[in-house]
């Protein structure tokens, strides 16, 4: 049984003069937790927006969760794909709550003429227990910290019930203990669904022990994948980032 | 009181309660979304469309709704392209549509009282057909809102999560463009073509400083916009003021008291605390 939920075949998205995917081609399973790495401008975000529908193929195909993207059903898919951009400047005078901001995350799958009902307002509140920000609940979402507005993407994100799970450097602009709690909330919340999982990071200290494989992008192109061990090595890092890179400690445990 | 015997402002009186209630609703749209731009941009057009009607000799409401929809319906995907900036391209054609009522005011031949009319607005002598019209998009507006709300909420707040969520984001961000352009021609002929933004915005402006909540927004919103009607009516006929202007500076009013006791504004100066150490 063909278990791939994400096959790409020779992508390319161009945005005017520039080339942001050239040729790119990658198959996900069913559960996996990839890591995707370089440097910034390599197309990584842009390889997401090809997942999640919103990136416009000038050239190949994408077949994800067992349908090919048209440019007309990207709606229909996004309701089953959770997204987690890193964190944002938001006006604190915003008018909408934490909570609000996490229900947002059911409203694709009710539909349009549907309200949520008590088995979605309880599924928010669990999820909400879950990473850590039931008490801040009724706050501004303009009001919450880098690390909690994480969270709270995390929680609409996870309100979705989704089955592809993209996070685009959703620790980037935390501080460092924010980071580390971001990171073990995204690895347990793997190892409770086995949501497929693609992590977007340009930092390597900021790739989390639990990746299955590492794909390595530079240029627009995928430039190697393979597994973390084969991949977290100081002479292809350096080459992939173009300037000496030691490997940070915190990730020892994925070169093992 | 004697001001409520007069058939013509019990007229004013509906036309304040029905154009104050959906002016500032669209109100929310555009200040919680930052659109203040576009938003003026779309009154200047429906301007410029019923300066033609009346230069052609149609209906002139007929001439601000085409006008403001289509700018609406260029302005969105230029804003959303990104292919020039979006303060430069509504900027483009705002000053064409300002160009274009000069014009058309230009062209016609005779008196021009009732082109002028468009300009300030008289809410004191607003018909029927109008009070008809612009109850018609009051109901409109509001059930809109009602029925969908929360994608609504989704989109003005957060449209990128909106959209990557399975909202069609793009389709309720057009939706609420051009609910602006026809709330905007339905209030033409009362508040005016040069007045009409600023009930668009200080109510909605005013009830930003106050809440964090969505609903109690519209709902303050809306009251800040009846409030201003009705005030400014009051004080044209009790000074003999235009009553646009009187409309426009009592909704100024609020808005200035409601920035000078705003509970948001603790936040602003927490933000504005210099990091040290």
């Amino acid at each position: 049984m063909d278990n791939r939920v994400i096959n790409i075949q020779d992508a390319v998205v161009s945005y005017r003069e520039d080339v942001a995917l050239q040729g790119v081609s990658l198959e996900v399973k069913k559960g996996e937790f990839i890591g995707v790495i370089g440097p910034n401008g390599a197309g990584k975000t842009t390889l997401l927006t090809v997942i999640n529908g919103l990136g416009k193929l000038v050239h190949g195909q994408a077949w994800v969760l067992g349908s090919r993207l048209n440019g007309r059903n990207g709606n229909g898919l996004r309701k089953r794909i959770g997204y987690v951009a890193q964190v944002e400047r938001i006006d604190p005078r915003l008018p909408i709550s934490v909570r609000e901001t996490v229900m947002v995350g059911c409203y694709g799958r009710l539909g349009l003429l549907r309200r949520p009902a008590r088995a979605q307002r309880e599924t928010v509140d669990e999820v909400l227990e879950m990473v850590g920000i039931a008490h801040l609940a009724k706050r501004p979402i303009g009001h919450l910290s880098g690390g909690e507005y994480q969270r709270a993407a995390i929680a609409r994100a996870l309100v979705q019930q989704p089955e592809v799970f993209l996070l685009d450097e959703p620790t980037a602009s935390i501080d460092q203990k924010a980071q580390r709690e971001i990171l073990n909330l995204i690895q347990l919340v793997h190892r409770q669904y086995r949501t497929t999982t693609l992590f977007v990071t340009h930092d390597l200290a900021t790739l989390p022990s639990i990746c299955q494989r590492l794909i390595l992008m530079k240029d627009g192109r995928i430039w190697q994948q393979g597994s973390p061990q084969s991949m977290l090595r100081e002479d292809v890092l350096t080459q992939l980032y173009g300037a000496p890179i030691s490997i940070p400690s915190n990730i020892a445990a994925l070169q093992t | 009181m004697d001001i409520f015997q007069y058939h013509f402002m019990q007229n004013a009186i509906l036309a304040g309660l029905l154009g104050g209630i959906t002016c500032s609703v669209v109100g929310v749209f555009v200040v919680t979304m930052h659109l203040s731009f576009i938003g003026v941009c779309i009154a200047h057009a429906a301007f410029a469309g019923a300066l033609l009607g009346l230069w052609l000799g149609f209906n002139p409401l007929i001439g601000a709704l085409l006008f403001s929809l289509a700018t609406a319906a260029i302005i969105g995907p230029v804003a959303d392209r990104g292919e020039l900036n979006p303060d430069t391209s509504i900027g483009i054609i705002f000053s064409l549509m300002l160009g274009l009522a000069f014009l058309f005011m230009g062209l016609m031949s005779g008196a021009r009282t009732e082109a002028l009319n468009l300009f300030w607005g008289s809410i004191l002598t607003v018909g029927r057909q109008d009070i008809i019209f612009l109850a018609a998009t009051a109901g409109a507006i509001v059930g809109l809102v009602a029925v969908f709300y929360k994608e609504i909420q989704a989109v003005i707040c957060h449209r990128e999560v909106a959209l990557a969520v399975g909202i069609p984001a793009t389709v309720i961000f057009y939706g609420l463009l051009f609910s602006t352009g026809v709330t905007i021609t339905a209030s033409l002929q009362s508040i005016g073509g040069l007045l009409i933004y600023t009930l668009i915005l200080n109510p909605a402006a005013a009830a930003y400083q106050l809440t964090y909540s969505l609903k109690k927004m519209l709902v303050i919103a809306a009251a800040f916009g009846v409030i201003s009607c009705w005030a400014g009516l009051v004080a044209s006929y009790f000074f003999d003021i235009p009553s646009g202007a009187s409309i426009v500076i009592t909704s100024s009013i609020i808005f200035g008291l409601a920035t000078a006791f705003s509970p948001k504004r603790k936040v602003k100066r927490w933000q504005q605390v210099p990091l040290t150490g």
